[in-house]
């Protein structure tokens, strides 16, 4: 018995089609698993289903019968539920606040007893959750459970969850994956959005899979391999880049004593962080979103002022020194957030001198020319998709982080900064950042990653620290590294050092 | 000692009421994410309105409740712009306050423009429920709509943000206005709702000058009361209790110049620095206050579904 049906569903944006007629049947009780890689459709498919965007064309079943989706409210009225993969929660007010928002019929607010109704409710779905608690105090597994439990609370009988791991830490995944599986024995049906092979497998009874825009059919998840999936998703068999040789060598490079650093409210973000990095090292962070990371690239190029301690790149001290001299002393940062790291009106071969016009002006007149032949260089060196004469900020994420990687990795920095360098790219251009990272650490760069993803932390590292609250909680060799082991320290739970 | 600290108390809270209104109407449309910069030429209306409508009518409630009426239109309109049309807030408040001087100035031209003296009403009575009582008395010699705005209009608000399944809408819109599309309630709708909501309490903000302080309508009778509102609403964190001491705060201090001007001290210092005093008082409460403010996190942002 099919709960939804989606038919011939197309929805365009323009001139793009975000959903190609695509087909998808929700089975009662199943947990079932939308597949593909970013910008394949999925998350604007189940938007449809939700009420967020109406289809261009075609059809939505539910129980066999056809219904309109103009908003939200239908959705929710016809038995939907969806944990977007930003949370609609609301930090200022109670999970019970949060609950009932938008789903309570009197006018007149009663706390003690909407609190009491939505504790009830979370005790019978096995949420483990305080509704009282203001949002803003929870951590965001206990987000997810807010959101989880905003949707059953709304009597939902189909749960719609994207990408719902991408922000968790593994035993945190456990704990969602019993809860899915305990409520499908109760007959609610869960759709599953992912790119994440293992996890698809692990817990769905069926994979949909979409591939730019179109559907790419359904299958038993019993019946096919990962390497089977991964080839319906991306259109070829293996994928993925990963470090081979460590290239690492005994010469210390970059030396970490003792840093501290305040964050922007004036608190300690950053608490004695010891680190060393070899030549030739791929050096990966992991953590939690928010412990730290980005606040330790700043201090490591030299925009966020230290507190206390020392940075030792070959020797030389850079505590006091301004970010210019950082980058001249051999520091190279890749800026975590594209968009903040190029101006969007700029071409690319402005973005591309925006750091060195020094070395392209006279007496404070830029060097066209020489800008121009640096930029068409670095487009033919990094397979930059684009002219130099295009906007920046027409370009896709992958192309954006070219841009970037190339203004950094052109100068051979002696020590390279990534922080979260493929967040939000698809497939190829995930695989062409990591390789381009374990090209300079074949040169001799010493290299530092940053990442909330542990599959990038494990496949790419040669060794892990793991952060948590500001404090580097252990170190440990990459092939010693399990995702359990980084999951308990990345938690806070334990500490290795 | 004693007349003068009585009167001053009776003064702040009548001195207080209208830029009280006019702060209340605009945490409303703040907590629900609308920073409404046409509050000061929304104020101006509502006394021009209201001025205008009771002298024509001869009633002066039907005058207020005309002012009140152009003051929900006045915030529909900043929401057909600053909501649907999803224009810059600071462009469309401004722009609404632009209009509605520029408007409230040629419409009074156009009815008054012959005249030689300014035009005048017979204002709002002070109620004197206390009369014989010493000190009681001459407190609670106020405006019938000062006593609804402190004892109704105030603790309605709050009690509507905190304990209403409708406040609870505006303060979420406020902070996260997916949160609440998610949920199933139009954004649009809470939006334009607070929007009419504050814009009625600016408007009525002003025509409390006009029918009740001063029975007549000038050019400067608002004179930066509304962007004093806006500051009240900052120092009070969005509360509207808060923002109630913020407004006596800035009502007292204008109270108290008055009266140190009309005592005619012989002081070396230009009497325009009484007149300054509460506008200084009311930069440094925010300076003070403004360090610790936390904004609705969707303030200024409008919202669509990507």
């Amino acid at each position: 018995m099919n709960i939804v049906e989606m038919k011939n569903i197309t929805k365009q944006f323009g001139d793009l089609t975000a959903n190609d007629n695509v087909d998808f049947e929700l089975r009662k009780g199943e947990i079932h698993a939308l597949l593909g890689e970013n910008g394949a459709g999925k998350t604007t498919l189940m938007r449809i289903l939700y009420g967020l965007y109406q289809q261009t064309s075609g059809d939505i079943l539910i129980n066999g019968k056809k219904i309109v989706i103009n908003s939200p409210k239908d959705a929710i009225a016809n038995g939907i539920g969806m944990v977007t993969q930003h949370f609609a929660l609301v930090p200022p007010m109670t999970v019970a606040e949060n609950v009932i928002l938008g789903y309570n019929d009197r006018f007149v607010i009663d706390r003690a007893s909407i609190e009491k109704k939505v504790g009830e409710a979370a005790e019978q779905f096995g949420l483990d959750i305080n509704p009282k608690s203001l949002v803003r105090h929870l951590s965001v597994g206990q987000r997810q459970r807010v959101e989880i439990l905003k949707a059953l609370f709304r009597n939902a009988r189909v749960l719609i969850l994207d990408e719902p791991t991408a922000v968790l830490i593994p035993q945190e995944v456990d704990v969602l994956f019993e809860t899915l599986t305990r409520l499908c024995k109760e007959d609610l049906s869960v759709i599953f959005i992912s790119h994440k092979l293992d996890e698809v497998t692990k817990i769905t009874n069926r994979v949909t899979v979409l591939r730019d825009g179109k559907s790419f059919g359904t299958v038993n998840t019993a019946d096919v391999t990962q390497n089977q999936l991964a080839a319906m998703m991306v259109g070829r068999e293996a994928f993925g880049v990963k470090r081979e040789v460590n290239t690492s060598s005994d010469d210390i490079l970059l030396e970490i004593k003792n840093l501290s650093a305040l964050d922007n409210q004036g608190l300690d973000c950053l608490k004695n962080i010891n680190l060393t990095i070899h030549a030739g090292e791929i050096l990966g962070i992991a953590g939690v979103g928010g412990n730290g990371q980005s606040e330790l690239a700043e201090t490591l190029c030299g925009v966020r002022p230290v507190s206390s301690g020392e940075i030792i790149l070959d020797g030389v001290n850079l505590i006091g020194k301004n970010p210019a001299e950082f980058t001249k002393a051999g520091m190279g940062r890749v800026p975590e957030d594209r968009h903040e790291g190029v101006v969007g009106d700029l071409s690319v071969y402005e973005n591309l001198a925006l750091e060195y016009l020094d070395e392209y002006s006279n007496n404070g007149i830029l060097d066209r020319k020489a800008i121009r032949k640096n930029a068409e260089d670095l487009i033919k060196q990094f397979q930059i998709k684009a002219k130099p004469n295009d906007m920046i900020r027409t370009l896709s994420g992958g192309n954006m982080q070219k841009v970037l990687l190339a203004r950094v990795l052109s100068r051979e920095p002696k020590v390279v900064i990534a922080p979260q360098p493929t967040r939000g790219l698809d497939v190829g251009a995930t695989d062409y950042v990591r390789e381009q990272l374990i090209k300079q650490s074949k040169r001799g760069a010493g290299v530092i990653m940053i990442s909330e993803d542990l599959d990038e932390i494990l496949s790419v590292s040669d060794r892990i620290a793991v952060i948590y609250e500001g404090e580097i909680v252990g170190i440990l060799p990459a092939h010693e590294a399990t995702p359990e082991r980084l999951g308990l320290l990345m938690s806070g739970a334990v500490k290795e050092n | 000692m004693e007349l003068f600290l009585v009167n001053l108390i009776a003064a702040t809270l009548r001195v207080s009421t209208p830029i009280l209104l006019a702060a209340i109407g605009e945490t409303f449309t703040e907590r629900a994410g609308i920073l409404n910069l046409g509050i000061e030429g929304i104020m101006f209306f509502g006394a021009f309105v209201g001025f205008f409508v009771a002298d024509a009518s001869g009633s002066l409630w039907i005058g207020f409740l005309v002012a009140i009426l152009s003051g929900v239109l006045s915030g529909i309109l900043m929401g057909l712009l600053s909501v649907s049309l999803g224009v810059n807030q600071h462009v469309s408040g401004l722009g609404i306050t632009l209009l509605l001087t520029g408007l409230s100035l040629y419409l009074f031209r156009l009815v008054y423009g012959g005249r030689s003296t300014p035009p005048s009403i017979e204002p709002f009575q002070q109620l004197t429920p206390f009369n014989d009582i010493p000190i009681i008395g001459p407190i609670t010699q106020q405006y019938f709509l000062t006593y609804v705005t402190f004892l109704v209009i105030i603790p309605l608000a709050w009690w509507i943000l905190y304990r209403t399944r409708f406040g609870l809408n505006i303060r979420a819109v406020g902070e996260n206005p997916e949160a609440l599309d998610a949920a199933g309630v139009s954004v649009y709708l809470i939006r334009y709702l607070t929007l009419g909501i504050g814009g009625g309490l600016m408007a009525a903000g002003g025509a409390f000058l006009s029918l009740a302080s001063l029975g007549a309508f000038s050019h400067g009778i608002i004179s930066g009361r509304g962007w004093v509102a806006i500051a009240i609403v900052i120092f009070g964190n969005w509360d509207p209790i808060r923002v109630m001491i913020g407004a006596l705060i800035f009502g007292g201090t204008n109270a108290l110049q008055l009266r140190l001007q009309a005592m005619g001290l012989q002081l070396p210092i230009p009497y325009e620095t009484f007149l300054a005093l509460p506008y200084i008082v009311t930069i440094i409460a925010l300076v003070l206050a403004g360090r610790n403010a936390s904004y609705p996190a969707a303030l200024l942002k409008p919202y669509k579904r990507e």
